[in-house]
């Protein structure tokens, strides 16, 4: 899949508390969770991006709590991929299980500024920075986790799992 | 191959596995929390008909108990409905606790297991040998189906503990210290095995701490050698010991990364807002105005942690500008805690007591802090907003410098509130 939108800067440690604090947590529902996403720290985020921008963020991007309400609020919010230096790993799971590609590139982290246009090709990992010229190519995932991400997530790729065994 | 991943081996079925590999898992036990209708949700849009072990599933509710709101209450009857429909053998409902205490408490956890929840401080169970982890709902659901579920196999770092603490200082101050030293990435995907001669000295409660807080450092799970120690719990908690098939690393096991630690000189640490690894001597900030304390939840709310706020208050004030809030980790910590007095000398004291369960360590009920104030808990974090309003600042310490804080009204050194033995 390829991805088209502006970039978001974040910085590390980025937690689940400040993705979706836990007072919203009563919640499965995508929009509303989207309408609070990173309320504490950047006020009406949800409303200011467009469909398909992109975050870029410092190192291990989604540590503290295991809530998939956190890749669920910044899916729903209309960003289409996070390119991180490195994420926590439960949050790492869950994206990758709610169909939100998610990518590792330091290079990428260190070059981009806010507000430049990106364009993401998750199959081969290549980031294209359309405002600087730049182009980065992030980690390849495992092929495991691949079909993952070509199924959008883990509920359809098990769902398919089903079909092959009935 | 390291014992945690000679558990994964057994559980896919395989003779070796090695760092790196992905492989697939049967579980032991899956546990599913509070905050996770999800679950639920994901297992029935997967086409989800029946859960496949129900004598292996367990809910807990612990983030939100009792219901603090509708949504909540309406959340829990969901859940509840799921578990007396399915069959499902482990209801904790609002009176039992937090789910990484009932759990062992209740006999449910043992080493060479693999133990699968919705909650990161799965890494608690390290403390019983088992392999403990925690995922998110789409994982949980597709357990429930299945009873599988994919791992990469982590490399293991090994800290080595070695000293005797000095009086007050406590395996929060350990844990505290090592984060401060190793920084909150230092395990991503990784897990962390504690080992030396403190640690194989140190009680159950003090090695849960430990594998508690690893996940602060971003690991996978965490893991301690069982020993006497270890099955003398167990036993007293109904495992039958003789049975178990007790995994044990080789001795040609090559750790990623090793640390050497000697705590003997540790004083009191306390981790300063607004991250965990943000740690420095509680001398540092000695005199910062405190205005709620906390004891409770999976990290700091057993009968050990009570026992400390116990000693240092008894017969004592609580500061008249601070508020101390305790909520027993279960309801087997609240009635010991009563049986030995702890409960009605600490109400004497100034101290609120609320039903076991998560409290304020989420910041969802029961002492949520207001901008502009300080809280100094016992607690595992202390990002922004994590307790309350975003404007209030958090400050993790051990149970005792967290009692000997609101006597004081400020930090303080608890070394200085403790009583000669």
């Amino acid at each position: 899949m390829i991805y088209k939108g502006k970039a978001w800067i974040f910085g590390d440690n980025i937690d689940t508390d400040v993705i979706i604090p836990a007072r919203y947590l009563n919640t499965t529902d995508p929009a509303e969770l989207a309408s609070r996403c990173m309320e504490d720290v950047a006020p009406g985020f949800s409303k200011k991006i467009n469909a398909g921008d992109i975050i870029i963020a410092g190192k291990n991007f989604g540590c503290g709590s295991s809530r998939e309400h956190a890749p669920l609020a910044i899916k729903a919010s209309g960003i289409s991929c996070v390119i991180a230096r490195s994420f926590a790993r439960i949050f790492y799971r869950n994206s990758i299980n709610i169909g939100l590609p998610i990518l590792e590139c330091e290079e990428a982290v260190d070059s981009i500024k806010a507000g430049d246009e990106l364009e993401v090709d998750t199959d081969t990992g290549v980031i294209k920075n359309l405002t600087s010229g730049g182009i980065y190519t992030a980690m390849p995932f495992p092929d495991f986790i691949k079909g993952i991400i070509q199924a959008q997530g883990l509920l359809n790729y098990a769902r398919k799992a089903e079909n092959r065994n009935v | 191959m390291h014992a945690l991943e000679k558990i994964l081996a057994k559980h896919a079925a395989k003779d070796k596995v090695k760092a790196g590999e992905i492989v697939t898992c049967q579980v032991d036990l899956a546990e599913v929390n509070d905050l996770y209708l999800h679950v639920i949700e994901s297992f029935y849009e997967m086409g989800g008909k029946k859960v496949w072990a129900p004598e292996k599933v367990a809910f807990v509710f612990d983030h939100y108990a009792p219901a603090p709101t509708i949504k909540s209450a309406a959340n829990h009857k969901v859940m509840r409905e799921f578990v007396w429909e399915h069959g499902i053998k482990h209801l904790f409902d609002i009176n039992a606790g937090v789910c990484h205490q009932v759990m062992p408490e209740a006999g449910l956890v043992f080493p060479g297991m693999l133990l699968v929840a919705t909650d990161s401080h799965t890494t608690t169970h390290g403390a019983f040998g088992a392999f403990g982890t925690g995922v998110g709902a789409t994982d949980l659901a597709c357990i429930l189906m299945s009873g599988e579920l994919w791992f990469r196999v982590p490399e293991v770092i090994k800290i080595e503990i070695n000293g005797k603490l000095k009086p007050g200082v406590l395996p929060k101050d350990v844990i505290l210290h090592i984060l401060g030293k190793l920084g909150t990435e230092a395990a991503v995907y990784k897990a962390i095995e504690f080992t030396g001669d403190t640690v194989k000295n140190m009680d159950i409660p003090g090695r849960m701490v430990l594998c508690n807080m690893s996940v602060e450092m971003g690991a996978k799970t965490s893991y301690i050698k069982p020993d006497e120690t270890t099955l003398k719990y167990l036993k007293s908690r109904g495992v039958d010991v003789e049975k178990l098939e007790i995994p044990e690393t080789d001795l040609d096991y090559e750790y990623s990364e090793t640390y050497n630690l000697d705590v003997s000189d540790l004083s009191p640490q306390i981790a300063i807002p607004h991250s965990v690894d943000n740690v420095v001597p509680v001398e540092a900030v000695k005199g910062t105005r405190v205005d709620q304390v906390f004891i409770g939840s999976c990290t700091g709310g057993r009968v050990e942690d009570i026992e400390w706020a116990y000693k240092i208050l008894k017969g004592k004030k609580i500061n008249d500008r601070t508020r101390l809030v305790i909520i027993p980790a279960s309801r087997d910590v609240y009635l010991e805690a009563m049986r030995r007095g702890y409960v009605e000398a600490l109400i004497n004291a100034g101290a609120t007591f609320s039903a076991p369960g998560c409290g304020p360590c989420l910041g969802a009920h029961q002492g949520v802090i207001a901008s502009g104030e300080v809280c100094v808990t016992a607690t595992n974090r202390n990002f922004p907003g994590r307790m309350g309003s975003t404007g209030g600042d958090i400050y993790l310490a051990s149970p005792a410098t967290a009692a000997a804080c609101a006597l004081a009204g400020k930090i303080v050194n608890p070394v200085e509130y403790i009583e000669e033995v």
